[in-house]
């Protein structure tokens, strides 16, 4: 094979299995730092000898092996200036014996080991995406900092201090017990969740969607539904998909926001929306399907309406009563009041964001004050939809977001 | 490895749970074989620090910082990992009242 081509072919490698590769050397090796060191020495391994030798017939394990070694050189290294070193004797143990760590199942499994702890609620929220987009996706410590606005040095700092705790605290590096699992995978879940979000709705800034971030939580909610396909892991894939098909859809050629409504549907992406819907129905079919299914039907109620008004409002209020029964919250009550008012006009809207208003919630919620403007403009009470319009304008951070705001205040002038 | 579950309590609810039930809880750790030592503290107001600088003593009443909860007592018990600590400490019956810090022992080096 000419160098290009090999060069070519340890590139194409790197990106299908370095991720792997890694899972399986933590749990050989007992250490995130030694894994990433050996993951390293492996390639560099790689590049030197695949050129003349050729490309492994199973380049995974070739790698693993080779990690594995250059661990036991450096353990064997360090070793002179420290005399305890558990690494050392941990990668030596059956080096040999490729069967007894190279079988499908485990390495498998350590992915969802590598997913599982870097996941774990013993961690501090942050840390648990960074730490995921990291280790799990490969990202580089600089563009996860970009793409949560947050100076490098203070993230890197976040995944130091979660590593050191993963080490010290002795975190292990499992797949939790059937027990504990439905608890640990809603941890996960929460976190690919927080990550799409982050890229979808960028809580700060000049742009409306972070495109990066929403294909790696993506990306990651594919890479959970392979290997554990519970209910609620496709219920967010179909969530995070149904979202996305509409991301051409939700913003004009300047930034502008465009309200679901008003989006020009022949935008939608039709693969996602279709793999989206059956994600669903697999999910609801189980019978244990939870919050991201149910929300996820709602998303996928409105893929399926050829236009606006088209919609299946009965189907979603049906469905966020449904929500309601299992996880209730004053924002999903202010979802389903929005489809109330679809189905049965904008009083009944109102009367139910004025109950939740009452009750003292959501009031620094600028969504709330949107949507009861909303109402308050179509039923023509101007002055209440001015104030309410300008309270949510106070409370919101996004520029896009509050350009449309300004335009619908604009709008009540004329 | 062994961890140190340290039991916080705000100062009116240092008798919150009754003495029997901590007893019984300590008792159940030991006859698994989970439990290294535990003793209920008395309130901060008996304490005193003790600081050397210079090599001269200087002691303190009560403790450095003023905090809402004080350290009501600890369990040292010896887990598997941090998974089976966590899971031991939400055990500890103050924990339903006031907190508990799970920290792993540094072993020291001689």
């Amino acid at each position: 094979m000419a160098a290009d081509s090999i060069q070519q072919a340890i590139e194409a490698v790197y990106q299908s299995e370095s991720r792997r590769v890694l899972a399986t050397l933590i749990r050989l090796l007992g250490d995130f730092d030694h894994a990433e060191e050996a993951l390293h020495d492996a390639f560099r391994a790689a590049l030197e000898q695949w050129p003349r030798d050729g490309v492994p017939s199973n380049p995974r394990a070739w790698l693993v092996s080779a990690g594995r070694f250059k661990a036991i050189d450096a353990a064997r290294r360090r070793k002179r200036f420290d005399s305890l070193d558990e690494v050392g004797e941990k990668a030596e143990v059956g080096v040999w014996d490729t069967a007894a760590w190279a079988d499908e199942e485990s390495l498998e499994d350590d992915q969802l080991r590598l997913i599982f702890t870097c996941c774990h609620p013993a961690l501090a929220a942050d840390a648990q995406a960074a730490l995921t987009l990291r280790e799990v996706c490969g990202l580089t410590t600089e563009e996860i900092a970009n793409a949560f606005l947050t100076p490098p040095p203070t993230l890197a700092q976040r995944i130091v201090r979660a590593k050191g705790k993963i080490r010290d605290a002795r975190i292990p590096y499992e797949v939790p017990a059937r027990a504990d699992l439905p608890e640990r995978l809603d941890a996960v879940l929460r976190v690919i969740y927080l990550v799409f979000n982050e890229g979808y709705a960028a809580s700060s800034g000049e742009r409306v969607t972070r495109h990066d971030l929403s294909a790696e939580a993506i990306r990651l909610g594919r890479l959970l539904v392979d290997l554990l396909p519970e209910p609620e892991a496709q219920g967010l894939l179909a969530l995070m998909l149904l979202h996305d098909s509409r991301r051409a859809a939700r913003a004009s050629a300047t930034g502008e926001v465009v309200l679901l409504e008003d989006q020009d549907r022949s935008l939608w992406n039709r693969d996602q929306i279709a793999e989206g819907s059956r994600l669903v129905r697999q999910a609801l079919s189980s019978g244990r399907g939870g919050p991201y299914a149910i929300q996820a039907a709602i998303a996928a109620v409105h893929a399926e309406a050829p236009a606006a008004a088209e919609t299946d409002w009965s189907e979603i209020v049906g469905l966020y009563d449904v929500l309601m029964g299992m996880m209730p919250s004053p924002v999903i009550e202010l979802n389903r009041a929005v489809a109330v008012a679809m189905r049965d006009g904008p009083e009944a809207g109102l009367a139910i964001i004025d109950r939740i208003l009452a009750r003292g919630e959501l009031r620094e919620y600028r969504l709330a004050h949107a949507a009861r403007a909303e109402f308050c403009r179509r039923l023509g009470r101007t002055s209440e939809a001015r104030a309410s319009f300008e309270r949510a304008l106070a409370l919101t951070k996004q520029e896009p977001e509050r350009r449309l705001i300004g335009r619908r205040l604009a709008e009540l002038s004329r | 490895m062994k961890y140190l579950c340290l039991v916080y309590m705000e100062k009116d609810k240092l008798h919150a749970v009754p003495d029997s039930e901590c007893l019984a809880c300590g008792n159940g750790f030991r006859e698994r074989g989970l439990l290294v030592a535990a003793e209920a503290l008395q309130p901060v107001e008996t304490a005193t620090t003790v600081r050397v600088r210079n090599g001269k003593v200087t002691m303190t009443d009560g403790p450095f910082a003023e905090t809402k909860e004080q350290l009501a007592g600890f369990y040292l018990v010896d887990a598997r990992d941090l998974n089976e600590a966590l899971q031991i400490a939400a055990k500890i019956p103050p924990a339903r009242e006031g907190s508990v810090e799970v920290r792993p022992v540094r072993e020291l080096t001689p």
